[in-house]
């Protein structure tokens, strides 16, 4: 213990502390330009999302302080517990929660609005790594993969109650840790990109013309397998696997999806034009970002953000003042350093002793990952419109926080890593 | 190890392939589609636009005939207003409420996002009532422009008026006005309109998602100043001007008085007039209809497009032209038996009096019908050459006294009068076979003979040069420097020298200062004035009462021309007006007896007004009366009218009885 304790500091990842400071400082800068009001330049207060930021980073660096210290530990063993606790929150909050934009997500502490999902999915992937890192040293079977799916699902259905459909979706990032654990294979995780693909391609092509096109190039496989009995077969179900989906898809889209959810949809595909109403986000977002060109405009030079043009410039549309005011050089860069960053985290995570700190680390990845291309993705328009922070840079505590205590606890297990968990 | 170790090579492979597919949407977004960068610009930028004031324009002593009053025009933003007192304001703007609705429907259609007019040119009155309300109006703001404003509301058909631009003159202007720009319609205010409209600016200014003011667009970088528009220094005398509006009160006719040496008008009256503020402001549409409708057409730009056979003025272009033709000199005398006989006696024209042996200088002076018939029979028959040719001798000596064309006054609608050619009299004869005698009325400046009033104003200003004149006009400077147009400044020869103008004008002076002459009665005391009193035919009803005339004799300060529709004898009505209007600008005073000004001041030659029996019968007589109103001969309709004879061609059998 001595031992351990005089070289602390050595111990600790600090590239990836640097890459989460610079991430939480360009946040803060970003959210000042956001927010800034020409008319009181050198205004600082509290009350604006800068100020109240500022505070949040300055908690945030506490609490990645305090985590170092505690004994790793205690995150593993008491991960049920964090589970147990935000799932009564998460029940609590859909029935004090405060209603914000039709997501019942926030529960209001006076001074502070905390959005419970935001730390189920940390809450998730602890315990989730706990239970799979129980089973590790089996080889992978279909009931652990059902057991580690049901405490996904969970906290998933909660929050879909809400219904806040963008954490919902964070949560199924963490396919790359059943994964990476050998719960879904190659060709899974191949058909899982089908899965999407066909989705997109049923939304875009009218069902019988897309079955009629899949007939066909089934029916030319099979063609060429004639011989063979068994593929035959195989792609017969295939095929009418496929049928059933392009048909489920159609069904899911017309009954199961809000119609502002069909909307987005809608116009990401293009099938869709309405920039001045429901179209008016994304377009704006597109305007901001595509005006800022290669070198941007310049730091408090954004006049779509600065003048509100763009909506939810501090939160889910941060990336826009990013884009506008750095330009095509200065998104590359923020994009680089979260690829960083991610890259690091499995480095981190493959050179783990114990497979409850790689599981986390995988799964810290993948949340950060599924943040990071729907938020951007969104922006720029190549994803529907879904409410997700970015993480470490868009406004609001509960985010910053989550992510920072997801990162640090990693960084935790990282400096203890010689020892035994 | 793990036995899946391999698979961390695909998870980053997949995080590395989501990025590069970010980067590339990136690159496309930001580098290659420019489109967004303007899309941008049009998010924030609003133009706002800063209205030039139009020129000023003086007098030729530096007062003020037309100014520039601000207005405010009352703008709203659909989508801002919210919650306003209606009834207040409504009353506040004097508007009623089914006009709120319907103004806010048309600015809603306009665009719910952006600025229009909601109500134009609230005066500073209304606006300063209105302004006082302004903050519990979200969504309204006012912007300052400007309007005419004419202070003595004078010279509306010389100033003419402005209007708001429609889409032929927008498309007309290939862009240069916009919908909401003012453009001149008449008057000096279209001849000059290139010059005195000025230069629109415009602000850029930034602008939020809530369409509200932020700063200045690239510090101003794209922003252009309103330059005012050039003024102009009129050649009319204001104190002139006036007082010739008054004396012609409740007639119809026209005052034109030039400054012989530069062309300059010093008297531009056309009556009936109309007050040149109707022509602004919220009303000018219903004004403009108003006076459009009216039966005396006050529209009607009389000194310039009204044509009346000249009658006398034309004895002196005749004494003129004969006399370089050589075909008299000043010694001439001819006999006047009360009469003119000619076609071998079937045809005779009349003369007022037995004027026996007359001389040139005598026939100036009493002004001898008989005395020009023989000269024109010379001109035309005595010449060697055939009819048509010697006409066209005469005609080309008398055209360049200004008549027959347009002189290029800088005014719009100038008409050239009328003055026919050969072939005219070769068709209406029915070969080239005619002599003198088949339109010897010419001689005497009647049948198709057409001069406007600023025409037989400039024949005076001629004599006055002895032999030249200068194109009359009413701008005789632009701008801060008081440049006169090119055009203006250039002498025009009249084509008789300078030597035959004496003898004229010493039967002019006789006319006015001695007691034979026809003008006896309207000399000036202490001035010598030189006219002649003339009668122009109307064959729709009571004659033109004429005057014409230049003085002082010496150096010539001023020549005049007065036409006084249906108002009978010349000297009568014509005259006293003029020698009132000479007096006053030569001498600044009126010495004609109180009673003579006041029979002047109520004297009433406005055509009765119709009465309406049902609206066919009116139709009817409308049509008629402008016909004997304006007894103009238009050109082309005119002649074909001509042709037949019956019309308005006075047979030369009546002319004893209508002649002077």
């Amino acid at each position: 213990m001595n031992n351990q304790k005089t070289s602390f500091f050595g111990k600790i990842d600090w590239l990836t502390i640097t890459l989460w400071l610079a991430l939480c400082l360009i946040g803060l800068f970003n959210i000042r330009a956001a927010v800034f009001n020409p008319e009181l330049p050198n205004f600082f207060t509290l009350g604006t999302n800068y100020g109240k930021q500022s505070l949040y980073l300055v908690s945030a660096i506490i609490l990645g302080v305090s985590i170092l210290i505690i004994d790793a530990k205690f995150f593993s063993s008491a991960s049920p517990i964090f589970y147990g606790i935000t799932a009564v929150l998460l029940v609590i909050v859909l029935v004090v929660g405060r209603n914000v934009g039709g997501n019942q997500a926030w529960i209001d502490l006076g001074f502070f609005r905390l959005q419970p999902s935001e730390f189920a999915k940390l809450s998730t992937c602890l315990l989730l790594a706990n239970f799979l890192s129980s089973q590790s040293n089996k080889a992978p079977t279909m009931q652990t993969l059902a057991m580690g799916a049901g405490i996904v699902l969970f906290p998933v259905f909660l929050v879909m109650l809400q219904p806040d459909t963008g954490s919902a979706l964070a949560f199924f990032s963490l396919i790359f840790v059943f994964y990476r654990e050998g719960y879904v294979n190659n060709e899974l995780l191949i058909f899982g990109g089908l899965c999407i693909l066909l989705f997109v391609l049923a939304l875009l092509v009218k069902p019988w013309i897309l079955i009629l096109i899949l007939a066909l190039l089934i029916g030319l496989v099979m063609w060429n397998y004639r011989k063979r009995r068994k593929y035959i077969i195989n792609l017969s179900i295939l095929f009418a696997a496929c049928a059933v989906f392009v048909l489920c898809v159609d069904l899911v889209y017309e009954h199961v999806l809000q119609p502002h959810q069909r909307d987005r949809i809608d116009i990401i595909l293009g099938k869709m034009e309405d920039p001045k109403g429901k179209g008016y986000n994304l377009n704006q977002s597109k305007i901001a970002i595509g005006s800022g060109q290669l070198l941007g405009k310049g730091y408090l030079q954004g006049t779509q953000t600065k003048y509100n043009f763009v909506p939810e410039q501090s939160t889910d549309f941060i990336f826009c003042t990013v884009g506008e005011e750095w330009g095509f050089v200065g998104s590359v860069t923020l994009l680089l350093i979260y690829l960083t960053l991610l890259l690091r985290i499995i480095h981190i995570a493959e050179r783990q002793r114990s497979a409850f700190a790689r599981i986390y680390a995988y799964g810290v990845a993948s949340i950060l990952f599924f943040h990071l291309f729907i938020n951007i993705g969104m922006t720029i328009g190549i994803v529907p419109v879904i409410g997700i922070p970015l993480p470490f840079i868009s406004y609001g505590g509960s985010s910053l926080w989550s992510f920072t205590i997801l990162l640090f606890i990693m960084l935790k297990f990282d400096s203890n890593r010689k020892g035994v968990v | 190890m793990n036995s899946f170790f391999a698979r961390k090579y695909v998870v980053s492979g997949i995080f590395i392939a989501i990025t590069l597919t970010l980067v590339a949407r990136l690159f496309y977004l930001q580098i290659i589609d420019d489109s967004y960068i303007h899309s941008a610009n049009s998010n924030v930028m609003r133009k706002v636009i800063v209205y030039p004031a139009r020129g000023v324009i003086l007098d030729r002593k530096g007062k003020v005939l037309v100014q520039n009053e601000p207005v405010y025009d009352l703008m709203v933003t659909p989508r801002e207003v919210k919650e306003i007192d209606t009834a207040l304001f409504c009353k506040l703007i004097d508007i009623d409420k089914e006009g709120f609705i319907k103004r806010m429907e048309k600015a809603r259609v306009h665009s719910p996002y952006r600025a229009s007019i909601f109500e134009k040119q609230l005066s500073v009155r209304t606006w300063a009532q209105y302004q006082e309300y302004q903050y519990q109006f979200r969504g309204f703001y006012v912007q300052k422009r400007t309007i005419r404003s004419y202070p003595d509301s004078i010279a509306a058909q010389f100033l003419g008026y402005v209007s708001e631009v429609n889409d032929k003159d927008i498309e007309r202007s290939n862009g240069f006005y916009r919908s909401g720009d003012y453009i001149g319609r008449s008057g000096v205010e279209r001849s000059y309109e290139d010059l005195i409209r000025g230069k629109r600016g415009v602000n850029n200014l930034m602008v939020d998602a809530l369409n509200r003011p932020k700063g200045v667009f690239m510090e101003g970088k794209y922003d252009t100043l309103a330059v005012a528009g050039e003024g102009l220094v009129s050649s009319l005398d204001k104190d002139l001007q006036i007082l010739g509006e008054n004396l012609m009160k409740n007639k119809l006719g026209s005052i034109v008085a030039i400054e012989p040496a530069t062309g300059e008008i010093l008297a531009y009256v056309s009556s009936p007039s109309y007050n040149p503020n109707m022509m602004v402001g919220r009303q000018s549409g219903n004004n403009y209809m108003k006076l459009l409708k009216d039966d005396t057409k006050p529209l009607f730009n009389r000194p310039i497009q009204a044509s009346y056979p000249p009658g006398s003025v034309f004895k002196v272009v005749s004494a003129l032209t004969a006399q370089q033709a050589g075909v008299i000199d000043r010694n001439t005398v001819f006999f006047c038996p009360h009469g003119y006989s000619y076609g071998g006696g079937r045809g005779w024209m009349g003369c007022t009096h037995y004027h026996g042996s007359t001389t040139l200088q005598r026939s100036v002076a009493v002004s001898c019908n008989t005395y020009y018939g023989f000269t024109y029979a010379k001109m035309i028959d005595g010449r060697g050459l055939s009819g048509p040719k010697a006409y066209d001798l005469w005609r080309n000596a008398v055209t360049q006294f200004g008549i027959g064309h347009k002189l290029g006054i800088d005014l719009p609608g100038e008409k050239p009068g009328l003055l026919p050619t050969s072939d005219f009299y070769t068709k209406r004869y029915g070969n080239d076979k005619w002599r003198s005698s088949f339109n010897i009325s010419l001689s005497i400046g009647q049948g198709e003979m057409g001069i406007t009033p600023l025409q037989m104003a400039n024949i005076m200003a001629i004599v006055a040069n002895k032999g030249f004149y200068y194109r009359p006009h009413l701008i005789k400077g632009i701008g801060a420097q008081k440049i006169a147009k090119k055009e203006f400044t250039e002498k025009v020869s009249a084509g008789v020298d300078e030597r035959y103008y004496p003898v004229v004008i010493q039967g002019m002076s006789d006319a006015v200062n001695t007691p034979e002459g026809t003008a006896w009665a309207n000399r000036i005391p202490g001035i010598e004035m030189c006219g002649k009193t003339g009668t122009a035919q109307n064959p729709h009803g009571e004659n033109h009462a004429v005057f014409f005339a230049f003085a002082p004799r010496e150096n010539p300060k001023i020549a005049i021309a007065v036409f006084v529709e249906n108002a009978g004898y010349g000297g009568t009505w014509a005259g006293p007006i003029a020698s009132m209007m000479v007096e006053k600008y030569l001498k600044d005073t009126i010495t004609a007896p109180k009673y003579i000004q006041d029979r002047i001041y109520k004297a009433n030659f406005l055509p009765a007004p119709k009465k309406v029996v049902d609206p066919k019968a009116k139709e009817v007589k409308k049509t008629d009366s402008v016909k004997s109103k304006t007894d103009t001969l238009k050109s082309k309709r005119q002649l074909a009218a001509l042709t037949k004879p019956k019309e308005t061609i006075v047979h030369h059998s009546e002319i004893k009885r209508r002649y002077e």
